[in-house]
Parts: structure tokens; C-alpha cells; sequence
């Protein structure tokens, strides 16, 4: 990605009069002056997507996201096709004048922050996996 | 008292509630402006906001004046609908934690094309994702604009139609042209603040009457008595359902726009690169969450409360169904709550058109303007931002003649429903695609962005809301719509001859799934 800032660099050339500290330098740079495209070199991407630990890692987030995405879908459709289709069982009281339509549609509520609450559980194990490869490759997260 | 002098003293407390509001609102876009400088600070407040901040932020984002006082009448004179009707707001978050929230903190900078472009040809791309935030952007804020001022009639007598656009219109280009980001959030987390006290404190003085036993509360609204369009006295149980849905495949076809479009919606997105990182944007959708979730479940209290305690009839003949929730708050708490819940609702109207105006010009600037013209380089040192500045003025003073046009009498309902349905069938699908699908390409996103937006167009075009007779029987087109998207995005991948670039995908999969070389937070 090219960054939208082009800064011209002003310094003179180097060994000019107002040259104090010498621009060429030996050795890498130091962490915190990399701009983001020096940051790892290119090579490194492929190396890190070809590790085991991160495809394990891409696996064991895809094995919750994909079910649960599901599961959520399904779970929100069954009530507009409960409601439309079977008005009947959906009149069913459950508690009081509560009726099964306001149950299961105030049931979606808490499906959706339990879901929430267990991905954030495991992402958490995620962020762990992913400091752990970061650091097996020597790259600073932040 | 007479009940006029009454009302008036209500509406002036309202008014000045109301300048509070924007005195408040001011002084923040004036401490922003003062403080901001650069384009991540602009775009993104820095990156800087914490995960409750930005999940207050997008609740008051995306929680618009449609909900509040659409679902709160909508429920108060038909009943379960209205709730049912809530559901999918909330649900929608779970695309988002999922599917797009973290991916794109790590991959993007300011916009959602910018992971759409990550591994494509960029051109092309960020021209077509533009096109659709802005329509996107600009059909949400124009519905938005004509609620905003046939609400301020209702609410402020003596305020025109006219004047309260020409207000709305002025203030979010005043926000989003001198404070940026920064100055935006801040409006959206005051206004989540207040809704969401408005929201808790009409549903304690509603449940107070009913010494709050929820059995009793739910039994009163199994009888409301109304009266029929033809002068009948019908008696009916709120909490059946179908009262005014009849058709199911209407629901199914809303629910599809809601769930996969709120992941889509622009101003929602470009909310994400303002914390430091994918952890805090996922701590941040979880806030929000919270906070949409518990406004949305206490719509029971506030609509229904409303059918049970003034009956639809009196809702009826005070305004309307859109002054339900005020209306309620009049007649629990007197004309003081009833103004501070009316300048609660315009404050949530301000909040709104706040954060799309700023995707939009975001989106102008960073895609169109500079990548899509200028091959991603800026001419001159702050262009990007001088050019998001002056669209945020063009977009607003667009959005103002164009609502005036239209006039009060318009029905713009549809516009919202068609801002979820061009999200969920152009953006969605395309994101979807270069984050999961190694074989992806250019032409592939560009048919699908096109195909989903103009699909959502033309089927609204011809759906019940334009046509006596129409040829597509669905209110929202997204049943058919989103397939097609994803469709097209498919079909013109395999149809092209372009080879992906794999290395593209490579790196993009380790920064979205990895966050290294994500855009950092400002220092101070």
C-alpha cells in the first residue's frame, strides 16, 4: 500500500557542510524508525502463512467463526418464518400473557451476547497464538 | 393552565435543552479543530479512542431517530412487530465481531476500500467502493434530514420544515469540516449517553406504574382497544404477532438487509480505524453490543408502555406514531421530560448525519480524489484532508437543497431500507470475497459492487414503495439482491482471465489475521 504523504526529503547529500550526523548508516535500523513498508520484508509474509502455527491458527478461528455464524443465522430466520408460517405454536403462552413470539424474539437479545462473550473468550487465546508466532518470527507487534 | 401556554413552555424547555446540546457539541469541534492535525487524526481521531468510547460511538452511530421514535410508534400503535422488527439490529453485530471488525483495523487505513483494494488493481476497485458508500451515505443522510425536519416541526412549533434542514445541515458541516473524527465521535458518545438515559428513564417511570410486576405489565397489553380506519372500536392483544406485517417473506428479505448490510454500512466501518488496534475495535463492538442491545430490549417498555398507557388512539391524534415515545414521556414525567426526550431525538438526528457525512467525504477524499485520481499520491502536503473538508460542505449543502426539494410529504422510509439492502449486496459480498477467497480478482470485485448496488436500485424502483402495481413483490430487495451480489462477484472472477496475485493475498491473510504493520495509534 503506498502511503499518501510523499515527503521530500530536504537533508542535503550527504558530506555536505550541514550534514551533522552522517545519513549512511551501518547495520539495520533501529525498530522505531522503519516506516510501515520496511517493517519486515516481503519474503517474511509468505513465511509466516506457510508456518503450522499460523495456519493452526486460521483453522481454530475459522472452526468457531464458521458454525457460529451459522448457527446465528439460522436462530434469527427461525423467527420471522416461526411468526409468518406458524402463527399458531408462536401464540403458545409461556409465562403469564407472555407469549412464545416475545420469548423467542427477546431470546435473540441474549443468544447474540452469549455468542459475543464466546468469541471473545476464545479470541483471547487467539491474540495469545498470535503474540507467541510474532515473536518465533522476531517481529514486534506494537 | 391551559394546555396551550402549557405546550409552549414545553417546547421552549426543549429548545433550550436543545442549545445546550449544541452549545456542548460546539466546544468540542472547537477544542478537535484546535488540537488535530494530519490525516490520521482527521480521518481517525488518531487512533486513539478507547473501546468503550468507540462502542458508545457506534451505538450512537448507528442507533438512528428511525429507531427510537419509528420502532417506539411502530410498536405503541400495532404492537409485536415493531419488536420483532428490533431483533435484527442487534443480531447484525455478530457479522460484524465476526466477519469484518478486526480484519479490517489490521488490513485497512481509512476506509472499508482499502482492504477491498489490498490485493486487487486499486483503481478500479476504489472507484466502484466509493460509489457505493456514497450512495450508501447519501440516501441514509437525505432519509435522515427529511425525518430530521418534520420532527423539529412537531417538536419545536414555529420551526419551519425548511429551517430545521437548513439547522441539521449546517451543524454536522460545522462537526465533521473543523473537528474531524475527533470532534464527530465525541458528538455520537454524547448523544449515545443521553438516549440511552432518555430510554432508562422513561422505562422506570413506565414499569413505576405497574408497581413494577413485568406479569402485570404484559397483562395490560393483551386487550388495547383502538379505533379502525373505517370508525370500528377494535379490541386486540398486543403481543400477537402480524398486526401489520402480513406478508413473512418481507420479514425474511429485511432481516437478510439487516443482518449482512450493518456490516457494510460505511459510517459504521470507517468507526473501527479509530482504536489503536483489532483488539480494542473487537472490545468496542462488544460495548456496543451492550449498549444497542439494552436500548433495543427496552423499546418493550417505551412502545408497549405507550399502547397500554395512552392507547393508540390518543397516539393517533398527537402526532402520530413518530411522536409515540415523547408523547409517552409527556404524560409520565410532564412537559420538562417530554422536551428533554424531544431534544434527546434531535440530538440523535445530529449524531446520525454527523457520522455520514464524514464516510462520505472520508471516502471521496482517501478513495476517490486521492488514489483513484491521483494514483495514491497526495499533490500537495494536507490535500487529502482539504479535499474531505470541502466534499463534507458540498455533501451537506447536496443534502439540505435535495431534502428541501423533496419536501416533508416524502416518503423515505424506503431510503433507509435501501442504504442496509446496497450494503448488504455490494459491499458485504466483495469484502467477504478478497479476505477468504485466494482466487478473487479485480474484475470479480468490480461486478460485484456493481451488480449488488445497482440490483438494490432497480428492485426498489419497481418494489410496492414506488409502484401500484409492482413488478417485485419484496418491500427490501436484499432476498435477491445479496445473491446477486454475491453473483456477480463469483461470476466475474471465473469469467476473467486475471490472475490473482497471490503474494497480495499472502500478506494480506497475515496482516488481517496477525495485525502486523497495521496502522498505528498517534502518539501524543
Amino acid at each position: 500500500m503506498s502511503s499518501p504523504h510523499e515527503d521530500k526529503d530536504h537533508t542535503p547529500t550527504v558530506g555536505s557542510q550541514t550534514d551533522i550526523a552522517p545519513l549512511g548508516r551501518s547495520g539495520p535500523k533501529p525498530e522505531h524508525e522503519r516506516t510501515a513498508d520496511e517493517d519486515i520484508d516481503p519474503v517474511q509474509w509468505s513465511r509466516i502463512a506457510d508456518d503450522a502455527d499460523f495456519k493452526a491458527l486460521v483453522r481454530r478461528k475459522l472452526r468457531l467463526i464458521v458454525p457460529a455464524t451459522l448457527f446465528f443465522i439460522v436462530y434469527y430466520f427461525l423467527l420471522p418464518i416461526g411468526v409468518g408460517w406458524f402463527p399458531g405454536l408462536m401464540e403458545k403462552k409461556v409465562w403469564g400473557a407472555v407469549n412464545l413470539a416475545y420469548a423467542y424474539a427477546l431470546s435473540q437479545f441474549f443468544m447474540a451476547w452469549i455468542l459475543a462473550g464466546i468469541y471473545v473468550a476464545a479470541a483471547a487465546g487467539w491474540d495469545r497464538s498470535e503474540h507467541a508466532l510474532l515473536r518465533k518470527f522476531g517481529v514486534q507487534h506494537r | 393552565m391551559s394546555p396551550l401556554p402549557l405546550a409552549a413552555a414545553g417546547s421552549q424547555t426543549s429548545l433550550w435543552i436543545f442549545l445546550a446540546f449544541v452549545a456542548a457539541t460546539l466546544v468540542i469541534t472547537w477544542y478537535s479543530a484546535r488540537k488535530s492535525s494530519g490525516a490520521s487524526a482527521y480521518f481517525a481521531a488518531g487512533r486513539r479512542i478507547t473501546g468503550w468510547q468507540n462502542g458508545l460511538a457506534v451505538a450512537g452511530d448507528y442507533m438512528s431517530a428511525a429507531s427510537f421514535l419509528g420502532i417506539a410508534g411502530m410498536i405503541a400503535t400495532n404492537g409485536y412487530d415493531g419488536f420483532m422488527y428490533s431483533v435484527g439490529f442487534l443480531v447484525a453485530y455478530l457479522t460484524v465481531l465476526f466477519v469484518v471488525a478486526e480484519p479490517l483495523r489490521n488490513a485497512g487505513k481509512y476506509t472499508m476500500a482499502d482492504v477491498l483494494a489490498y490485493r486487487l488493481k486499486p483503481r478500479p476497485v476504489r472507484a466502484a467502493a466509493s460509489l457505493s458508500t456514497l450512495t450508501v451515505s447519501i440516501f441514509y443522510m437525505i432519509a435522515q434530514m427529511v425525518g430530521a425536519g418534520v420532527l423539529v416541526r412537531q417538536l419545536i412549533p414555529g420551526v419551519s420544515y425548511e429551517l430545521a434542514v437548513i439547522g441539521v445541515g449546517i451543524l454536522m458541516v460545522i462537526y465533521v469540516v473543523f473537528g474531524g473524527m475527533l470532534a464527530t465521535t465525541w458528538v455520537q458518545i454524547i448523544k449515545a449517553v443521553l438516549l440511552m438515559g432518555g430510554s432508562i428513564l422513561l422505562s422506570i417511570l413506565v414499569l413505576q406504574r405497574y408497581d413494577f410486576d413485568l406479569g402485570k405489565f404484559f397483562s395490560s397489553l393483551t386487550a388495547i382497544t383502538s379505533t379502525t380506519a373505517d370508525g370500528q372500536s377494535v379490541t386486540r392483544n398486543f403481543l400477537t404477532p402480524g398486526l401489520i406485517f402480513k406478508n413473512p417473506w418481507d420479514q425474511i428479505s429485511l432481516g437478510m438487509a439487516l443482518l449482512l448490510g450493518t456490516a457494510g454500512l460505511p459510517h459504521i466501518l470507517i468507526r473501527f480505524y479509530t482504536v489503536p488496534d483489532a483488539k480494542t475495535a473487537r472490545a468496542s463492538v462488544v460495548w456496543a453490543m451492550i449498549i444497542i442491545g439494552l436500548f433495543y430490549i427496552m423499546t418493550t417498555f417505551f412502545g408497549f408502555g405507550a399502547a397500554s398507557l395512552l392507547g393508540p388512539d390518543h397516539i393517533a391524534t398527537n402526532g402520530g406514531t413518530n411522536m409515540a415515545a415523547p408523547e409517552l414521556a409527556r404524560f409520565l414525567g410532564g412537559e420538562i421530560f417530554f422536551a428533554f426526550i424531544c431534544a434527546v431525538a434531535f440530538a440523535t438526528i445530529l449524531a446520525v448525519v454527523a457520522g455520514l457525512t464524514i464516510s462520505a467525504s472520508t471516502s471521496f477524499a482517501h478513495d476517490f480524489f486521492v488514489n483513484v485520481l491521483h494514483h495514491g499520491k497526495e499533490q500537495k502536503a494536507g490535500e487529502e484532508v482539504r479535499v474531505a473538508r470541502i466534499t463534507a460542505f458540498v455533501v451537506g449543502a447536496l443534502a439540505i437543497v435535495i431534502a428541501i426539494i423533496l419536501g416533508p410529504s416524502v416518503n423515505v422510509a424506503f431510503l433507509v431500507g435501501l442504504a442496509f439492502a446496497v450494503a448488504a449486496s455490494a459491499n458485504l459480498p466483495v469484502m467477504i470475497f478478497s479476505l477468504y477467497w485466494k482466487r478473487f480478482n479485480t474484475t470479480g470485485a468490480v461486478t460485484g459492487l456493481l451488480v449488488g448496488l445497482s440490483s438494490s436500485i432497480i428492485l426498489i424502483l419497481v418494489s410496492p414503495d414506488f409502484m401500484k402495481e409492482p413488478l417485485f413483490p419484496l418491500k427490501n430487495p436484499a432476498l435477491v439482491s445479496v445473491p446477486l451480489g454475491f453473483l456477480g462477484a463469483w461470476l466475474g472472477t471465473i469469467l476473467s482471465k486475471e490472475k490473482p496475485d497471490e503474494a497480495k493475498f499472502t500478506e494480506l491473510m497475515v496482516r488481517a489475521n496477525t495485525g502486523l504493520g497495521a496502522e498505528k495509534a498517534s502518539a501524543h
